[in-house]
This record gives structure tokens, C-alpha cells and sequence, in this order.
């Protein structure tokens, strides 16, 4: 065997290894969370609000952050949406090619990579000039931002697959540019849409660092757009702060349920962007 | 009584539409262009208070932080990211590259497809879920495995060894960053390898050269300017993560010397203290400042990697 | 004669297609081979199948037999990449590799290892190499101040050329040229041309085109493929003015292709 043949092999076996330390550290991961998550996951954890006394150990459960979590992710997903929607069409429909057009795709990019804890401050910042304190808007609002490039490049590279032909005979039927963008895009890149919507939802239901500063927390459900809300993230977070392994175990069955959530929605999307093809040419 | 149908009308109408809608449709677009600038501007008027009390230099230099006495100094905090996040880097580095190559230049399609979504199920796990795992698994393991096995081989190296091991500490919040950025690294560096020509790899690999010796003359020759801007992504989304970090470094006010030391990186900072931050004069205008600190680097670093990935990718 | 390769009960599946069904012909050594025939009849298939090349699409299913010099080139235990240093290939478009005009031409050579033996004598030989071929390639005139300007900034007709002389440089005994001439300017393609002519004495050439004059112009054997099938094969003055088949006959004249 020359000496090519074994760095070829060495190369290949090192690309393998190095592949196997990625998705095993996925599993790690996963594995990791199950595993000391699960003893402590019962039922009143999934029902209960926290009681008095919850953070020493004694009775409750993480309703609060897991309706405080959904509201706060819902809310800035369906506001994210309609943000997002109107500029990945205006992207891909009115202007294609224009300068503008690619500064403000590298622009969205770039607050793709801003982290969430400048989100945060920035949130914070704004309800400072508004006069609000943390609450469950405070908290949609940077989920919102936060959201926002995920969402809107996802939309417009799903766009972006509608095949030129499609809008070309729309017009050629003579539809205006916005009855081509509703009646053709939106529904022909249906499932990259959903897609892409799914996605900023896991990312807005996972993170903690923007609505720290904004959504504040509490240990009821929440019941107005301008009172505190809990989450899930921070549920993790606060109760493994606390000193009672009891509470710290709660932490883990907490990172297990916020988990299964993005594996869930990981699921979903998969399911959808399979699913809903009835109507899409190809 | 119902009008006749006029049709010039009906067009009329459309059209309006149309335009109303291109407005509304180009304001929103340009407001999301507008959204960095608005957040540079938000947070250095927020700055502001501790930028004229306190030089800049200063700021950036000094290693004292006693809030209560009005001292802010960010450079232990500066270097805790510093040390946290260069540790991250090149413990994930390597494996990212190699992993983006395999699936862009000898994974089967099959196997691709059963790869890709696992990578993309990890760069969708929750930071706090990675901080939990942190300390759960990396922080005992470094405790109780890597710091007495380095202290033994590599003692004498300062930067192997530590008075107070703990497992709270650099290396842990590198381990941790790493494995957080290997997704982004490896997807934004296969996608620019699958960019470079086919034709390429066939020229090189007609005169007789193995895949390997193809790849690393040609493929990575090509394609290295987009894999520099690979890792600088990857390195900026580490330089920013937050809570998964602020969970496994100890948070200890102090220049780390080893990588087994504690360290109390920017984000961090900002993330524990904000709660008191409108109580103590100067305080929130300091926290904000490092929030300013962060985004610009991260800024700096995003948009010349995305520059560098246009001109590769959109071609 | 000895042929210089012979092909036997060649196969190739695309997924479900069968582009090539039970291929048997022979490409006798030294001349041109042209391998004519309507596009997607399967020419530029068996091209690539004789460097192997054909077996990184993905999805590709190969049977039968290519053999070379008396091995054949699918059996267990031949080297890929030794059947690719034998078997050199010029592709429709230039591809430059990403380095320099002297390192385009010295690339085959270094990936091999073959300049190590060559530099413990003289460590200018690798020099000499590459000015050689350069010049067999007719390009050496034109680049000879400036080899170590990166090949992109070549125009199209010199960096097919680069890419001609890149091939020669590893010594190949068969070169193989899949549409040379598709992506260039007349006089470039003419150039190319009589390099491939003045290359015909030592190198087998094996040329894939769709132009039924440039076949004429070249070749000195003709494959006629015609829908993944091999219909004649044979001399070229035989092929062309006496063809026993009716389709290559209506090829010929323009009537089909």
C-alpha cells in the first residue's frame, strides 16, 4: 500500500471520528437529560402550579413556566409572522435584484448571528422608553425580534423556490404582483413556510438570555399581556440556582420537558413540509 | 340599486391594492434593515452615563469592578470571553471541518440525509439545555478526570494546571461552546464545499488524485475563504451564548490563567446582574455597555464573514 | 493489433435508466478515436467510463469489462487512481485548478510524488516539465512570463489549453476529450485541434463530439453510438463513406441527431 492509500484511509478515519463526536455528543445530550430528567417528571409537575414552599422542595409543578413558555413563543411567533411574511414577499416579489434588496438580506443575516442576550437588553431598552415593565409583551416583543431574521431568511429561501415559470404564467393571466404573491407563492411554498415558522418557534421557546430581562417571571399562570410570565428556559435556570437537590432535580425533568418540545416540534415540521404537497407543483 | 359592472373600475381597484400593499410591504422591509442600527444607537445611548464618567481606555483596561464604589472595569470579563470562547474554538474547530467535509465529499446521500437533520436537531437544543448538560456531565468529568490527568502529564504548563479545580471553568464553558457551534460551522462550511464546481474536483481527481489529496489541493483551496468565514460565525455565536456558558465557568472575578480556572465572561456578566442594575448609579449604563462591547464585535465579525459568503455562494 | 483498450459487455445504469446497453468495441492503440452520435446516446457515458470517472455520480451502476493494456479497469484490486494517471481527460469546460499556471501543470506530478524523484537530480526539472508541456500544449509562448499568475486569469481558449497541458504532464497513454472544443472560440478550437493531431503518435486520444465535421477533420476511428446502443464501429474513411447501417447513414447525412 503506498503512501497516498494510508493518508487517504488516516483522513477518512479521522473525518469519521470526527463525525461520530458530533452526533455523539448529540446523544450525550439527549441522553444526559433523559436520564436524570425522567425520575423526577410526574404528572402534578406537568399540572401543578408552584405551591408554596415549591422551592424548597415541597409540592407544585412548572405549569406555569410550560403556559408562560407557549404564550411567550406563541405570541412572538405569530407577531414575527406577521413581520416576516410581508418582507420575504416584498423580497422576492417586488424587488429581486436591487441593492436595497441585498442589504437588507445581509442585514437580516447578520442579526441571525446577534446573540439573544443583546435582544434582551435591547428589549429592555425599549420598555424603558415606553414606560413598561417586564412582562408577557415585553418578553413577546424580543422573542419577536429575536425571531425575526430566522423566520423571514427561511421564508424567503422558500420563496425563492417557487419555479419562475409559475409566477410567469400568473401574470401572464394578468394578475397584479401582490395577487400573484397570495394566490401563488404563498400557497406553492406553503410548507417552506410552516417550516420556517416551526423553526423560529423552537428557537423563541428555547431561549432564555432575551426574555430575562423582559418577561421577568412569576409562579402564576399568566393572565395579562402586561404582567410577568414565567418560562421554561428560566424555569431550568432558577430552579437548578437553588440549593435543594430536590428543586435541582425539578431543573432536569424542566430541561426534559423543554426538550421534548423542540423534538417535537423538529418532528412536526419534518411531517409538515412532507405533508401538505397536495397543491404544489413540481 | 346596484351599479354596473365597470371594469376600468374593478382594474382600478386592483392596482390600488397592489401599490397599497408594495408600501406597506417596503415599510416593514426597510424598519427589519433599519433594526441594527436602532440597536446600536438604543444601547449607546444607554451607554452613554458610563462613557463620559469613565474614559474608554480605562473601561476596557481596568481589571477593578466594585460597583458600589463606581468602579467598572470590563477586562476581566473581557478576557473571561476571550479565554472561554478561543478554547471553544479550537476544541471545535477541527471536528467541524472534517465532519463538513465528510458530508460534503464522501458521505453517500443516504447516509446525508440520515446526517444532516441530527445536526440541525443540535444546533436546535435549547442553551439552557446545554447548560444543564454542562453540569451535569462536563463539569464532574472535568473534575474528577481531566484536570488531575492534565495536572499530572502537563503540571508544569501554566496553563494546564489550577490551584482550586473545581470543574466550574474555562474548559468547561469551552466544551460546551464547542459542541453548541459545531452545527453552524458545519453547515455554513458543507454548504460552501458543495459550491465549489464539480468539474473541479473532476479535473483533479482525472489526473489520478485521490479524494483526499483532491480535497485538500483543490476543494479547501477554493472553498477557504468561506470556511474562514465558517469558523467566524461560528466563533461570533460563541462569543455571544449566554446562559449555557454562565452556567458551567464559575463566575469568578479574576483574569483566568489555566483552562482550568473559573472565569466570569461578558455575557454573564450582563445575565446575573441585570436585576439590580436600575438601583445602583452607573450600573445599568455598565452592563449596557458590555452589551454594546458585545455587539459590535459580533457585528465586526458577522458582517464580514456574510460579505465573504455572498461573494462565494451567490455566484 | 493489439487493441489499446477493449471494451466488453459494458452496462450503465442511471437509477432506473440503461444508458448504455452491451457495449463491445475496440479503440486500437495510437490515433484518434472519435465517438460520434445524437446528443444523450450515451458518447460522453462511455467516455467516463473508461477513467472510472463515471462511478462518483451517484446512483450509477456499471457491469462488464474495460479492459486496458490486457487489465481490466473495473477488476478488484486495480487502483482508481493509477487507471486515472494512466488515462488523462480533457472536460468540455476548462477547469483551472485554484493555483498557479506553473502549479496547474505541476499538480499531477506532485500529487504522485513523481517530482521527489526527478528534483534529487536536478531540482529544475520540475521547470523543465512543466515548460514541455506547456508547449505541447501550444501555450508555453503566451504564459512563459508570467507561470505564476493564478490560471483563473487566463482567458477560456488559453486555460483549455492549461487544462490540455496539465493532462500531458502526467504522461497519460490515453487521453481522453469530452467535447473539447464546446466552450471555445473558433481559433481556440483550432488550436486544440492541432495540438490533439500533432499529440496522436504517442497518445491514444479518444475524442467525444458532436460535430460530424470536427469527427472528420480528426478522427481516424469512428464509434457511432446511438441511443445508449453501439450501432458502427470501425475506420474512419469506412465509417464515413461506406456505413453499413442504415441509421448511420441517416446520421451522417443529417437526417437524424
Amino acid at each position: 500500500m503506498n503512501k497516498y492509500k494510508i493518508e487517504e484511509l488516516f483522513f477518512e478515519w479521522l473525518m469519521l471520528l470526527s463525525t461520530v463526536i458530533v452526533l455523539g455528543s448529540l446523544i450525550l445530550i439527549l441522553g444526559t437529560v433523559l436520564w436524570r430528567g425522567l425520575p423526577a417528571l410526574d404528572l402534578a409537575m406537568l399540572t401543578q402550579i408552584p405551591k408554596g414552599g415549591y422551592y424548597l422542595g415541597e409540592e407544585g409543578g412548572i405549569l406555569n413556566a410550560i403556559v408562560g413558555s407557549l404564550c411567550l413563543a406563541g405570541g412572538a411567533t405569530l407577531l414575527a409572522l406577521i413581520i416576516s411574511l410581508p418582507i420575504a414577499l416584498y423580497l422576492q416579489v417586488y424587488a429581486t435584484r436591487s441593492r436595497l434588496i441585498e442589504l437588507i438580506r445581509l442585514s437580516l443575516d447578520v442579526l441571525w448571528g446577534v446573540p439573544s442576550i443583546i435582544y434582551g437588553a435591547f428589549g429592555f431598552t425599549l420598555m424603558i422608553l415606553l414606560g413598561m415593565r417586564a412582562s408577557l409583551l415585553g418578553g413577546i416583543i424580543a422573542l419577536a425580534l429575536l425571531e425575526l431574521p430566522i423566520m423571514t431568511r427561511g421564508m424567503d429561501e422558500a420563496i425563492a423556490m417557487v419555479p419562475a415559470d409559475l409566477k410567469e404564467s400568473s401574470y401572464a393571466l394578468g394578475a397584479t404582483r401582490f395577487e400573484m404573491a397570495i394566490g401563488v407563492m404563498i400557497r406553492q411554498a406553503l410548507p417552506g413556510l410552516l417550516t420556517a415558522t416551526l423553526l423560529a418557534f423552537g428557537r423563541g421557546i428555547g431561549d432564555a438570555a432575551s426574555v430575562l430581562f423582559t418577561a421577568g417571571y412569576t409562579d402564576r399562570l399568566p393572565d395579562s399581556l402586561f404582567g410577568p410570565a414565567a418560562s421554561l428556559p428560566l424555569a431550568v435556570f432558577f430552579q437548578l440556582g437553588t440549593p435543594f437537590p430536590a428543586v435541582q432535580q425539578r431543573a432536569y425533568a424542566s430541561a426534559l420537558v423543554l426538550t421534548l418540545i423542540i423534538l417535537a416540534i423538529s418532528l412536526l415540521s419534518r411531517r409538515l413540509a412532507g405533508g401538505l404537497t397536495k397543491h404544489i407543483i413540481r | 340599486m346596484s351599479k354596473p359592472y365597470d371594469a376600468s373600475m374593478a382594474r382600478r381597484n386592483r392596482i390600488r391594492k397592489d401599490i397599497f400593499a408594495r408600501r406597506i410591504m417596503k415599510g416593514l422591509t426597510v424598519l427589519a434593515g433599519l433594526l441594527v442600527p436602532l440597536m446600536l444607537l438604543a444601547l449607546y445611548l444607554r451607554a452613554r452615563p458610563i462613557l463620559e464618567a469613565q474614559p474608554l481606555t480605562e473601561l476596557l483596561t481596568s481589571r477593578v469592578w466594585r460597583p458600589l464604589k463606581g468602579d467598572y472595569g470590563f477586562f476581566p470579563f473581557m478576557m473571561g470571553t476571550f479565554w472561554v470562547t478561543s478554547v471553544g474554538m479550537v476544541i471545535a474547530v477541527p471536528p467541524s471541518i472534517l465532519t463538513a467535509i465528510y458530508l460534503a465529499e464522501y458521505a453517500r446521500p443516504r447516509i446525508r440525509a440520515l446526517i444532516s437533520p441530527l445536526i440541525d436537531l443540535l444546533a436546535g437544543i435549547p442553551s439552557v439545555v446545554y447548560g444543564v448538560w454542562g453540569m451535569l456531565t462536563v463539569v464532574p468529568f472535568i473534575e474528577k478526570v481531566a484536570a488531575p490527568l492534565l495536572k499530572r502529564w502537563l503540571g508544569v504548563v501554566p496553563l494546564f494546571n489550577s490551584e482550586n479545580p473545581t470543574g466550574y471553568s474555562v474548559l468547561a464553558g469551552g466544551i460546551v461552546l464547542a459542541v453548541m457551534v459545531f452545527p453552524i460551522i458545519i453547515a455554513v462550511a458543507e454548504e460552501v464545499l458543495s459550491a465549489v464546481p464539480q468539474g473541479l474536483r473532476e479535473a483533479s481527481s482525472a489526473l489520478g488524485a485521490t479524494r483526499w489529496q483532491t480535497v485538500r489541493h483543490v476543494v479547501l483551496q477554493r472553498a477557504a475563504p468561506g470556511v474562514v468565514a465558517a469558523v467566524v460565525l461560528g466563533f461570533s455565536r460563541a462569543f455571544g451564548e449566554t446562559m449555557a456558558v454562565l452556567m458551567v465557568v464559575g463566575n469568578v472575578i479574576q483574569t483566568p490563567h489555566s483552562i482550568l480556572d473559573a472565569a466570569y465572561p461578558l455575557t454573564a456578566l450582563i445575565a446575573n446582574n441585570y436585576g439590580e442594575m436600575m438601583s445602583i448609579p452607573l450600573y445599568d449604563a455598565a452592563l449596557l455597555g458590555a452589551a454594546l462591547i458585545l455587539l459590535l464585535v459580533v457585528l465586526i465579525f458577522n458582517i464580514g464573514s456574510r460579505l465573504v459568503l455572498i461573494r462565494l455562494i451567490r455566484r | 493489433m493489439e487493441p489499446k483498450i477493449l471494451i466488453r459487455d459494458l452496462n450503465v445504469w442511471y437509477g432506473d435508466e440503461h444508458a448504455l446497453e452491451n457495449i463491445n468495441v475496440e479503440i486500437p492503440p495510437g490515433g484518434i478515436t472519435a465517438i460520434i452520435g445524437p446528443s444523450g446516446c450515451g458518447k460522453t457515458t462511455l467516455l467516463r467510463s473508461i477513467n472510472r470517472l463515471l462511478e462518483e455520480t451517484d446512483g450509477i451502476k456499471i457491469t462488464g469489462q474495460i479492459i486496458l493494456d490486457g487489465i481490466d479497469v473495473y477488476a478488484r484490486g486495480v487502483d482508481v487512481t493509477d487507471v486515472r494517471t494512466r488515462v488523462g481527460l480533457l472536460a468540455p469546460k476548462p477547469f483551472p485548478l485554484p493555483m498557479s499556471i506553473y502549479d496547474n501543470v505541476a499538480y499531477g506530478r506532485r500529487i504522485h510524488g513523481l517530482q521527489q524523484v526527478l528534483d534529487k537530480g536536478n531540482g529544475r526539472n520540475l521547470d523543465k516539465i512543466v515548460e514541455r508541456y506547456l508547449r505541447a500544449a501550444g501555450l508555453w509562448e503566451e504564459v512563459q512570463g508570467r507561470l505564476e499568475a493564478p490560471a483563473s486569469r487566463l482567458s477560456t481558449g488559453q486555460q483549455q489549453r492549461l487544462c490540455l497541458a496539465r493532462a500531458l504532464a502526467v504522461e497519460p497513454e490515453v487521453l481522453l476529450c469530452d467535447e473539447p472544443t464546446s466552450a471555445l472560440d473558433p481559433i481556440s478550437a483550432q488550436r486544440i485541434e492541432e495540438q490533439l493531431r500533432s499529440l496522436k503518435e504517442e497518445t491514444t486520444i479518444v475524442v467525444v463530439t458532436h460535430m460530424l465535421r470536427q469527427a472528420h477533420r480528426l478522427a481516424d476511428y469512428v464509434i457511432f453510438l446511438w441511443m445508449g446502443t453501439l450501432v458502427e464501429a470501425g475506420p474512419a474513411e469506412q465509417v464515413f463513406d461506406h456505413p453499413k447501417d442504415e441509421r448511420t447513414r441517416a446520421y451522417l447525412s443529417g437526417m437524424i441527431g
